[in-house]
């Protein structure tokens, strides 16, 4: 473990990610101890620019920005995360079956994957919304529906691979359960790309989450960083902070996550990387 | 002369000229070129088939009806240079302007007006159908008059008369034929100030001046272009570049408003709705409790400060509505019980209700339809959650798209929802339809979908409408406006204004209740 964390100390854009992570992370956790009251409320008068009365200033109805902010990033992350958690567990169950049985299942489940490939994400994630009602839930399937396939085919690969090594064969030998070698031999050892990747998509969620509240589909009654540029995209001549610090906010979330992702790369695969040097 | 005589006359020159100028810009001048944003663009020009904004507007110049209204909704001459009704309300008789000549030199005549009416209009228009099957009997004694003969009263029949209601149409070339696929639909033939030269879809539509328009030395511009502007920035700076010289209805977005209103080369003007008169208001489901009550309503009316969504989501754009009946109306009154924004007092009724806070702070849980028609609608949502949740009312909005916005009102699934309605310059003919109990129709928007049922309110709209007398009638919309507001059956929100941009060379725009939708044929353009 201490090699693993020297590693990723060794990418010095990866620690100044992590450390704006675990910013971010903090205000999640305990911003609203801070900021208690709903985002919406009007705290006062409307356009109020920031660094006075209000830190981040108000937007056109007197909404405190920063509590918006604040808020938003518990939105923000909360679906950046549940929804990488659900596209990742379908995608290891889907790519592990397909990579470990072959043949037929493969062909079958890897069609189905294609299937959805095919499909323009983003706009899939768009009819997805808008047929099931924007809000929470329906956001989190729709991201996780168009972001699973990504996954299946990465692990299907590295199963492929694994399947023929010694220990999996000797595991086969020894009578093991399908179920017993998918999961407790081969998944552990294909776990580092698996980590690498899902670190990325949680960035790729929060934009996608931004982009859906942006267009006005979003959940209309949790705040969210992307409705807040799109609610102030038209008041952007007169009030240049109510769209500048939410883009900031995705912005420094988002590329935190990139560069924890890389380090992590790093930290996971040494000689990949030290290769890549 | 000496050089401060030279001067002394200069002055006196520029004076003169000055003054000169001044004269000139009163009298009207011939000449000019009109460019005007129209968005969307209209599916057609015929305003017998299509009644929507884009259409009316474009419509307008080229079909005309028997009158025209005045900002106040009184009639003036249009088609018809003078009108009479009996006492008893049962018979119009209009008499008509005399050389008034269809775009292809027909002359026009009574028997135009009564094919219109009788046989055209009552095929084709689901708004003058209603008004005009009231009608016993439609006759053209001789050819420059037509007379109505009513099978009852029914006083609004006098302000049926504006093109988008009742398009006087040519009947040599429509009479037999299937109105709808006629090929004339598309090569119209009307006898407005102006002719069709040439549409190019998608890019423009291109009028020039009428030279044989009935009224002599009218129109004054020579050619209006409606320039099709989808995109709202782009209406936006072709106001302000000059490209365009007038904007009207949304063109231009609230939010850019306060800063188009500043620049030196155009004028704001919120006169020409009258006769449209849209009210915004927050309706109610009836059916579900607590809606049900009549002190639940009142408190949400208390709760909601219309001058904060006045200033802050419509930019100051309108007014705070008193009650069922725009204040542009004729029948308006504004003597009825107010309700000013006090959250307190909303607290009391809630309490003696017996709705009291729970340990949340809650008192009773709702749903409110997001209104899809913009950003406007969604921020005035989001204000009205935060307003009732102030007084523990916990509101959860619902978005969707127009279409499933209105599959649920109209099937009557919903607890709350913003409503924009226009007024069509009567109660008769905009109004008693959202509260009558013989409106209540299911899957049928705009209709009374909150399912308000007052017997007292039946029998004064019904009574109301065939009252002749102004007076009785008068005191009959009073106290329909009165129970109303007190029973507060909608929360009305707000008389809309529409921003209507006019470029300053250009006068004489907007001379009527129905604004930009009138003919234009007193608009000019001053010589620089």
């Amino acid at each position: 473990m201490d090699g693993f964390a020297r590693r990723f100390a060794r990418n010095k854009g990866a620690v100044v990610g992590l450390a704006v992570l675990l910013a971010v992370l903090a205000v999640a956790a305990f911003g609203p101890l801070v900021y208690p009251d709903s985002p919406w409320d009007m705290a006062g008068a409307p356009f109020r620019p920031p660094f006075g009365e209000h830190l981040l200033g108000t937007d056109t109805l007197g909404r405190d920005v920063a509590a918006g902010i604040v808020h938003g990033a518990r939105v923000s992350l909360l679906i950046g995360f549940v929804a990488t958690i659900v596209a990742v567990s379908v995608g290891v169950l889907v790519g592990a079956v397909a990579g470990y049985f072959g043949g037929r299942v493969d062909d079958a489940l890897m069609r189905l994957t294609e299937f959805f490939q095919t499909i323009p994400s983003f706009v899939f994630a768009v009819v997805l919304v808008a047929i099931f009602t924007p809000g929470i839930g329906s956001i989190v399937v729709a991201i996780a529906v168009v972001s699973w396939p990504a996954v299946a085919r990465l692990v299907r690969g590295e199963f492929l691979t694994l399947r023929t090594r010694e220990f999996v064969q000797a595991s086969v030998v020894l009578g093991r359960s399908s179920l017993h070698i998918i999961f407790v031999e081969i998944l552990p050892n294909a776990v580092s790309p698996i980590i690498v990747s899902g670190s990325l998509m949680v960035a790729t969620a929060i934009l996608v989450e931004s982009s859906l509240s942006f267009l006005g589909l979003g959940d209309p009654n949790m705040m969210s960083w992307g409705y807040m540029i799109g609610a102030s995209r038209s008041v952007v001549r007169v009030a240049w902070w109510t769209s500048f610090f939410p883009g900031l906010a995705i912005l420094l979330t988002v590329l935190a996550l990139n560069l924890v992702g890389e380090g992590l790369a790093d930290a996971l695969n040494p000689r990949l990387s030290r290769e890549g040097r | 002369m000496s050089r401060i005589s030279a001067i002394r006359a200069m002055l006196a020159g520029a004076v003169l000229a000055t003054a000169a100028s001044a004269a000139a810009a009163q009298t009207p001048q011939r000449g000019g070129t009109m460019n005007i944003i129209i968005s969307p663009e209209p599916p057609t020009l015929m305003l017998g088939i299509n009644q929507t904004t884009p259409t009316a507007i474009v419509g307008g110049k080229i079909y005309e009806s028997l009158l025209r209204y005045d900002f106040d909704l009184k009639p003036m001459p249009g088609l018809a240079k003078s009108w009479t009704v009996s006492p008893d309300g049962l018979t119009y008789t209009f008499k008509l302007q005399q050389g008034v000549k269809w775009h292809d030199g027909k002359p026009f005549t009574a028997d135009d007006v009564v094919f219109s009416a009788k046989t055209y209009l009552t095929a084709v228009h689901p708004r003058s159908r209603p008004i005009f099957q009231r009608c016993e009997e439609i006759s053209a004694p001789d050819p420059e008059t037509v007379v109505f003969k009513l099978k009852g009263p029914f006083a609004p029949f006098i302000m049926a008369w504006e093109p988008s209601t009742a398009p006087i149409v040519p009947k040599h070339i429509y009479e037999g034929t299937d109105f709808r696929a006629n090929p004339a639909n598309n090569t119209p033939i009307g006898t407005g100030p102006f002719k069709l030269k040439e549409w190019v879809r998608g890019s423009h539509i291109h009028f020039v001046r009428n030279d044989d328009y009935w009224q002599k030395g009218k129109p004054y511009l020579d050619e209006i272009y409606y320039r099709v502007l989808p995109d709202a920035s782009a209406r936006v700076v072709a106001m302000e570049t000059g490209q365009t010289h007038l904007s009207a209805f949304a063109d231009i977005e609230t939010f850019e408003v306060p800063r188009l209103k500043a620049l030196p080369n155009l004028e704001l003007t919120t006169k020409g709705y009258e006769y449209l008169a849209q009210i915004a208001w927050l309706d109610f489901n009836l059916r579900n409790p607590p809606f049900n009550d009549k002190r639940f309503r009142q408190a949400v009316y208390h709760a909601i400060d219309r001058n904060f969504m006045r200033d802050r989501i419509w930019f100051g754009l309108g007014k705070p509505a008193t009650g069922p009946i725009h204040s542009s109306i004729p029948h308006y009154d504004a003597n009825v019980p107010k309700y000013p924004f006090d959250p307190k007092k909303a607290e009391a009724l809630l309490d003696a209700m017996g709705l009291k806070r729970g340990a949340d702070g809650v008192r009773v849980k709702v749903t409110m339809e997001s209104l899809p028609y913009g950003d406007v609608y969604v921020r005035a949502g989001e204000y009205i959650r935060q307003a009732l949740g102030r007084v523990g009312i916990q509101v959860t909005l619902r978005s969707s798209d127009v279409a499933t916005w209105g599959d649920r009102v109209r099937n009557w699934d919903y607890d709350m929802t913003l409503q924009v309605l226009s007024q069509l310059g009567h109660p008769a003919l905009g109004v008693s339809r959202l509260y009558i109990s013989s409106n209540i129709r299911k899957g049928v928007l705009f209709s009374n979908v909150n399912g308000y049922s007052n017997p007292r309110i039946d029998e004064l709209f019904d009574k109301a409408a065939v009252t002749v007398d102004p007076v009785e009638a008068q005191k009959m919309y009073s106290e329909i406006q009165r129970i109303l507001v007190d029973d507060v059956p909608v929360a009305w929100l707000l008389e809309l204004d529409f921003p209507t941009f006019i470029d300053k060379r250009f006068r004489n725009v907007v001379t009527s209740a129905i604004g930009v939708r009138d003919n234009f044929a007193d608009a000019y353009m001053v010589a620089k």
